[in-house]
């Protein structure tokens, strides 16, 4: 039996607010699952039960839909989400160079969070910047022509800003 | 600020790619060089035509048409303000990054622009610009026809599906017309993930108008009243387009409760796919629109019979839509002069990997691939000779260099065993292993299958296995021919294109490039 982590009060209100709000439009599921990951960076399984009882599906079908779409998560991630492209444009220019470059200069593989809770890793199939590869998206950012050197710097710049913010 | 002077246009894009290289900085230079100046220019923030090379391309209008500058770093627009470039004087056309007319740029001048005719011309979000470039000429004339009468035109123009499976719309278009409804839907397949492509991004980032004046037409055609665009999540800036541009459609009266005044009704929502590959297949996509996991839907019904709700649905490609508008405006007859045997019309094919000049390249069917990488591409950006050219997407054959004359045609692909898919040319140079590429085929497909039927879900980790023993110089002979066998079972047995097709890649690797696969030095 898993045991889920309680929402807080604010993390419950935002969950029950986009789910009342959003609810009744058609297909709803998808749209519900963005906004909450977009206000809460994942998606809790605490949610699961909110979202399910507001759309009549059964937790199991909403945690399905869940697993099945690679963008949605169900933990937090870091700070900064690190996209590497790893399609095939992105391979004719050297991103399995880049891949493995940016596995060992974070220390951490796909799927994971630096352990200063700065950096997640994730690989990325195309982002539509074929003309200019290789590509990796940094939070929403796209970035183009990306080898090690230029990778070691967008690293830096990342945790530089943090340290202005803090 | 200049308040009565006659105000000369400069041009800086705007696209994804373009400001991942920089064009929002450039942008912001120009701004403030026009206002501590006090410059007769305004700043203009277009799309991108697509010569990617040459991003961030500023262009500067005159009386000659437009010229452009590229690629402009900031180090190179300083050396332009300096030499007092919007003067257009001997110091700035005399500099490395003077590209003369935009139009006359070879790689321009021998495209037949049609679907991409204001790519990069206009400003993505000004209605009257669009206008002015011919926008809504298309939808005017469709008001003016029956429902039958468009359909007629698509099926006319010769117009097959653009994103991959080339199915003729027009006959699409007349199922969706033929079923009794109450409610039908027009959803557009914007969920453009095939390594390599980018046309369907360009044209929602640049002139995201045409995509909804081509639903639009898409609508009064089947008697559709609701229309998606079903994006993939990578897509943040084309979504943002999207929605502003929709937004000002209402405003003005092409999008409501009355179309143009016509007193028709056509409404477009933009919804958000979540990273998964397997929802550019149709069926999928539906499936996911609907609120579901990806999982494919065996056909029939037919989505045109019993697609998204279970309605009747029209479901094409953003390329295929947008094409729409130039037939419904210039007619059937003039697109379909275009191309060759059941190819009409033009592709927008994408130049991507390891190319010296990438970009858009929008061609009428039947020029040979060859003539596009030498014409276009211009060699590789690493200077290093071709060794295998990717076609069609990840699902798409590798081709070596004695099949590089295949036409540029549906059916001439289909025969050399390859597909055109959505037009996505990805080059490699001699330092590609071919063994690697066909491992990643088989990977990429364990890791986007639906899971819905057994070839793909299961046919897929063993392929990777199978070729992990070949690497490793494991009976090679003996899983080779396992490898066959197994993509014999995945394209014959597979419930759609996705283990249908991963066969192409594997097996053109296998067949193409034999070398890469009998390593003596590993055995």
């Amino acid at each position: 039996m898993t045991t889920f982590i309680n929402l807080s009060t604010e993390q419950t209100e935002d969950v029950t607010g986009i789910v009342s709000a959003m609810q009744d439009k058609p297909g709803a599921l998808l749209p519900i699952l963005h906004a909450i990951q977009d206000q809460l960076g994942y998606i809790p399984d605490a949610a699961v039960a909110t979202i399910a009882g507001g759309l009549q599906l059964s937790r199991a079908e909403v945690h399905g839909v869940i697993s099945f779409y690679h963008f949605f998560r169900s933990k937090p991630v870091g700070n900064h989400v690190v996209q590497i492209c790893r399609a095939e444009s992105c391979q004719a220019m050297g991103s399995r160079r880049l891949e493995a470059h940016a596995k060992s200069q974070l220390n951490i593989d796909y799927h994971q969070t630096t352990a200063d809770g700065e950096i997640t890793l994730e690989p990325v199939y195309c982002l539509g910047n074929c003309a200019c590869s290789p590509s990796l998206r940094i939070n929403q950012a796209v970035h183009s022509h990306v080898d090690e050197q230029q990778f070691d710097q967008l690293i830096a710049e990342l945790l530089t800003q943090t340290l202005e913010v803090q | 600020m200049a308040n009565n002077r006659a105000l000369s246009k400069v041009f800086v894009p705007s696209d994804t790619t373009a400001i991942s290289l920089g064009s929002d900085d450039i942008a912001a230079r120009m701004a403030t060089t026009i206002s501590q100046q006090d410059l007769a220019l305004q700043l203009v923030r277009n799309g991108s035509r697509g010569l990617y090379w040459l991003e961030p391309m500023l262009e500067l209008e005159t009386e000659a048409g437009r010229v452009a500058f590229g690629p402009v770093t900031a180090e190179t627009f300083a050396d332009l303000v300096a030499a007092e470039f919007w003067v257009l004087g001997e110091q700035a056309t005399a500099h490395p990054s003077y590209l003369g007319l935009t139009e006359e740029i070879d790689f321009l001048k021998k495209q037949q622009r049609l679907t991409f005719e204001r790519v990069g011309v206009i400003d993505p979000l000004s209605i009257n610009d669009y206008q002015q470039q011919g926008g809504f000429e298309g939808l005017q004339k469709s008001l003016a026809l029956s429902a039958q009468g468009i359909v007629d035109e698509v099926k006319g123009s010769g117009l097959r599906g653009r994103g991959g499976a080339a199915f003729p719309a027009g006959i699409k278009w007349q199922t969706v017309l033929d079923t009794q409804a109450e409610q039908k839907y027009i959803v557009c397949n914007a969920d453009e993930g095939d390594s390599g492509t980018y046309a369907d991004r360009m044209l929602m980032e640049s002139d995201p108008f045409c995509l909804i004046e081509g639903m639009t037409i898409a609508g009064l055609a089947v008697a559709a009243t609701c229309g998606y665009i079903y994006l993939r999540e990578e897509y943040r800036l084309s979504q943002q387009r999207l929605e502003a541009a929709i937004a000002i459609a209402e405003q003005t009266g092409f999008l409501g409760e009355d179309v143009a005044g016509s007193g028709r009704r056509f409404s477009i929502t933009v919804r958000l796919g979540a990273g998964a590959y397997i929802c550019g297949e149709e069926t999928a996509l539906l499936e996911s629109l609907e609120g579901k996991r990806g999982m494919v839907r065996p056909k029939p019904p037919l989505p045109a019979i019993e697609g998204l709700f279970k309605q009747p649905t029209v479901i094409n490609n953003v390329i295929t839509l947008a094409s729409v508008p130039i037939i419904l405006a210039k007619g059937g007859a003039f697109y379909q002069d275009f191309g060759m045997g059941r190819s009409r019309g033009s592709l927008p094919l994408q130049l991507a990997g390891n190319l010296k000049q990438t970009g858009l390249v929008e061609l009428a069917f039947g020029v040979s691939l060859d003539i596009v990488l030498q014409q276009f591409g211009g060699g590789t950006r690493t200077g290093r000779p071709m060794k295998a050219v990717q076609v069609g997407g990840p699902l798409g054959a590798y081709l070596a260099e004695g099949q590089w004359q295949t036409l540029l045609d549906y059916e001439a692909f289909a025969s050399a065993g390859a597909v055109l898919g959505h037009g996505g040319i990805v080059v490699f140079d001699d330092s590609v292993d071919m063994l690697e590429q066909a491992r990643f085929s088989m990977e990429f497909c364990a890791i986007e299958s639906c899971g819905k039927c057994t070839p793909c879900r299961i046919g897929s980790t063993r392929g990777v296995e199978v070729i992990d023993k070949i690497k490793a110089g494991k009976d090679r002979q003996k899983n080779l021919e396992l490898l066959t066998d197994l993509c014999d079972t995945l394209e014959h047995g597979s419930l759609c294109a996705m283990g249908g097709m991963t066969p192409f890649p594997v097996m053109s690797a296998v067949n193409y490039f034999p070398d890469d696969f009998n390593r003596s030095d590993e055995t």
